[in-house]
């Protein structure tokens, strides 16, 4: 499937297909939606298992959910400021939904839903969204002051304000495009250096040794895909961290 | 029961601190690597662009100006990038009281 005669095929894994037999495919039911209810399924068994033993001292199960409540709430806090607390539940379910997705992707037969743009990006406006709204209902009118700062020369109006609406709306573009083009780009590496250790393999009697060094460097992405997975998911969890933070205090 | 715990964290900090164990404070909020910072720029300018451009050509399309809205806007999406950009290498002043 990889190698089709002597061509690299690295973009094949990013097609969606129905699964599920003739319902799946009467409802357009793709592997993407499953692997989102796989995702929020382990979500909430690791949340759910986790907290019912409510030991003082954690067992493993309890420590991972409560270090992974204990990261989001800090992340928060920390960005946020106190008051942001009631905006936990949204960050909490965005972050783990991403790094489960991120996660999953890494796991062989299983498709990365976080590597298409239509996904990342209703997450983006989701957060979008959410800010402006926070924005609009906390502040009334002095939201539109948010475009052009105090104390600017008002003869810069005309550029300050048009350029600040523009970095506005670009938000959500930068948050989805970070999110979807590192997980594409992971991907196809991944898979590029797998089709070289097929290719090299049947080079004849050198070809094993030097399928060894593509296998190698492999081994070696999966290690960083897996700090990519968690990064990413990071970055877009302490984004909208810093999006609400200006949308609460408006500076 | 929570004073219990408050003296058990207060006796647990001095014993990490008699051990030498928590001297290493790092920087909240910073990103862990500067390769995500250097990708992070690249992003933004990118997407500030893709919404200067897409605005300036849906207005010339609907104001049947091209191509002087898409050239204005361009320019304005690049400067847009360039702000995202000094912002993000700007330390954002935390809690600033209102």
């Amino acid at each position: 499937m990889a190698v089709e005669g002597n061509s690299i095929d690295a973009l094949s894994q990013f097609e969606l297909g129905t699964v599920g037999g003739a319902i799946g495919a009467s409802v357009g039911f793709t592997q993407s939606n499953l692997h989102m209810l796989i995702a929020g399924a382990l979500i909430v068994a690791m949340m759910v298992l986790g907290m019912r033993p409510r030991a003082i001292v954690p067992g493993r199960f309890q420590s991972l959910a409560e270090s992974a409540y204990g990261f989001i709430d800090d992340m928060v806090v920390a960005q946020v400021g106190p008051e942001g607390r009631r905006f936990f539940p949204f960050v909490f379910t965005l972050f783990m939904f991403i790094l489960f997705g991120n996660m999953l992707g890494l796991f062989p037969y299983a498709f990365t839903y976080t590597s298409h743009i239509s996904m990342t990006f209703t997450l983006a406006a989701i957060v979008f969204v959410l800010i402006t709204v926070v924005a609009i209902v906390l502040h009334g009118t002095h939201f539109f002051g948010y475009f052009f700062p105090q104390g600017a020369p008002l003869w810069l109006a005309p550029i300050i304000i048009p350029v600040e609406i523009v970095s506005y709306i670009s938000r959500p573009i930068s948050l989805s495009i970070r999110l979807f083009a590192n997980m594409v780009a992971g991907h196809v590496m991944l898979k590029v250096f797998a089709t070289f250790v097929v290719m090299l393999a049947g080079l004849g009697a050198v070809g094993p040794f030097l399928s060894i060094m593509p296998l190698t460097i492999n081994v070696v992405l999966v290690g960083f895909e897996v700090l990519v997975a968690f990064l990413q998911a990071y970055v877009f969890a302490i984004l909208t961290c810093i999006y609400l933070h200006d949308a609460v205090h408006l500076h | 029961m929570v004073d219990e715990r408050k003296t058990f964290e207060t006796r647990l900090r001095a014993a990490r601190d008699r051990q030498g164990l928590d001297k290493s404070e790092a920087p909240k909020g910073a990103l862990p690597s500067t390769w995500g910072f250097g990708l992070r720029a690249g992003v933004e300018v990118v997407s500030a662009l893709i919404v200067g451009v897409g605005l300036g050509l849906m207005l010339d399309r609907w104001l049947g100006t091209w191509p002087w809205l898409f050239l204005l806007m361009f320019c304005l999406g690049a400067a847009a990038g360039v702000m995202n950009v000094y912002r993000l290498f700007t330390p954002r002043s935390g809690a600033r009281k209102d």
